[in-house]
C-alpha cells in the first residue's frame, strides 16, 4: 500500500510480496504471474551459462517490467561457495543485494546455520546488502541481524513443501525481537498462509512454488497479493483477544 | 594449453586471454559474470587477463530460481 511501504536497507517497496522466479513452466506464465503479483523485487539463481540458451530470457523479462532481480545463492552448501556465488551475482547483475542461502542437504533444503552465519558476516564485511534465508530460529535470526544483515527471512516450512507455517510462535518471537524487517520465506502453500504470515507480524512474504507450480499461476499470484495486503491490514488493525467463552455482540437487554 | 570452462576441457592457443573464452562462448553483453580459479574477474579485466595451462573458468548468468 502506498502509505505503508516496506523499507529494507533504506529502500522503499510498495509491494510486500516478493515473488521468486523459480519453478515456472515457461516465461510467458512467469511474466503473467509477476504482473499479477505486482512484485517489485524477484529472486533469480546464478548458474553456469548454458550454450543451448535454456534458462535465458528472464533478465530481459524483468527489465521490460522494471522488476529488480535479487540474485540468490541457491544450491550453495558452504560459506565459501555462497560468497563466490554472491560475488558473481553482484558482478553479473550490478547489485550488491543478495538473498543468501546456504543449505545443508538436498532432502530438507534446510539452511546450515553455521555456514550461513559465516557467509553473512563475510558478505556484510564486503559491502553486500544481505537478506538471509534462515531457519525459524529466533536466536539465529538475532545473530544474523547482529552481524549486519538487512533483513531476516525465516522459513515457514521447508522449501517447496507447501506445509505453511509450522511454528507460528517462533515466527512471532523473531518478529518481536527483530531490529530489521522479517520476510517469511519458504513453505507457503496457499493464500491463507501468506495472510497468516503477515498477521503474525512479518513485514513481507517471499514465495515462488506456491504460485509457479499452482494450476493457474497468475490467479494464485493475485490471490497471494490480496492475501498479503489483507494480512498486513489485519495486523495493523489489531485482532481481538481470543476468549474461551462466547461474548455476545448484540445488546443483552430490551428483548421484546 | 588446456583449460576448463564450465566443467569442460578446452584446448586454447598459448597466449589466450579470458576475453577469448567469452567470445567463443558467444557471451551476451550483460548479465554475465566470470570467475577464474575461484575468483571473480570484472568485465573490464577480461581482455587483459592472460590464461595459463590448467586454468579453471566459470561463466555464469541469472536464470529462473529461488
Amino acid at each position: 500500500m502506498a502509505d505503508d511501504p516496506l523499507v529494507i536497507a533504506g529502500r522503499e517497496f510498495g509491494s510486500r510480496l516478493i515473488l521468486g522466479t523459480g519453478g515456472a513452466g515457461n516465461l510467458a506464465i512467469l511474466e503473467q504471474a509477476l504482473l499479477a503479483a505486482q512484485t517489485e523485487l524477484t529472486t533469480v539463481a546464478i548458474r553456469r551459462i548454458d550454450t543451448t540458451g535454456a534458462g535465458a530470457g528472464v533478465l530481459d523479462l524483468l527489465s521490460r517490467h522494471g522488476i529488480d532481480p535479487l540474485p540468490n545463492t541457491a544450491g550453495c552448501r558452504s560459506a565459501a561457495e555462497a560468497v563466490l556465488t554472491a560475488s558473481l551475482g553482484r558482478e553479473a547483475l550490478q547489485t550488491s543485494w543478495v538473498k543468501l542461502e546456504v543449505i545443508a542437504d538436498d532432502r530438507t533444503l534446510l539452511p546450515d546455520p553455521i555456514e550461513l552465519l559465516d557467509a553473512a558476516e563475510q558478505l556484510v564485511d564486503d559491502g553486500f546488502t544481505v537478506l538471509p534465508y534462515t531457519n525459524d530460529d529466533p536466536v539465529l535470526a538475532r545473530r544474523l541481524a547482529d552481524v549486519g544483515c538487512a533483513a531476516v527471512m525465516p522459513l515457514g516450512s521447508p522449501i517447496g513443501t507447501g506445509l505453511g507455517i509450522r511454528n507460528p510462535h517462533n515466527i512471532e518471537m523473531i518478529v518481536a525481537q527483530a531490529q530489521v524487517p522479517v520476510v517469511l520465506d519458504a513453505g507457503i502453500g496457499t493464500a491463507s498462509e501468506a495472510a497468516f504470515a503477515m498477521e503474525l507480524g512479518c513485514d513481507a512474504v517471499l514465495l515462488a512454488s506456491a504460485v509457479t507450480r499452482a494450476d493457474d499461476p497468475p490467479r494464485m499470484a493475485e490471490a497471494m497479493r490480496l492475501a498479503v495486503q489483507a494480512g498486513r491490514q489485519a495486523r495493523l488493525a489489531g485482532r481481538i483477544p481470543q476468549r474461551f467463552w462466547a461474548r455476545a455482540s448484540s445488546p443483552d437487554r430490551s428483548l421484546p | 594449453m588446456t583449460v576448463t570452462v564450465n566443467g569442460q576441457c578446452w584446448e586454447l592457443p598459448d597466449g589466450s586471454a579470458l576475453a577469448d573464452v567469452l567470445a567463443r562462448l558467444g557471451t551476451p553483453p550483460r548479465g554475465v559474470a566470470v570467475a577464474l580459479n575461484g575468483a571473480v574477474v570484472p568485465r573490464a579485466f577480461w581482455a587483459g587477463t592472460a590464461l595459463r595451462d590448467g586454468a579453471s573458468i566459470d561463466v555464469v548468468t541469472a536464470v529462473q530460481g529461488g
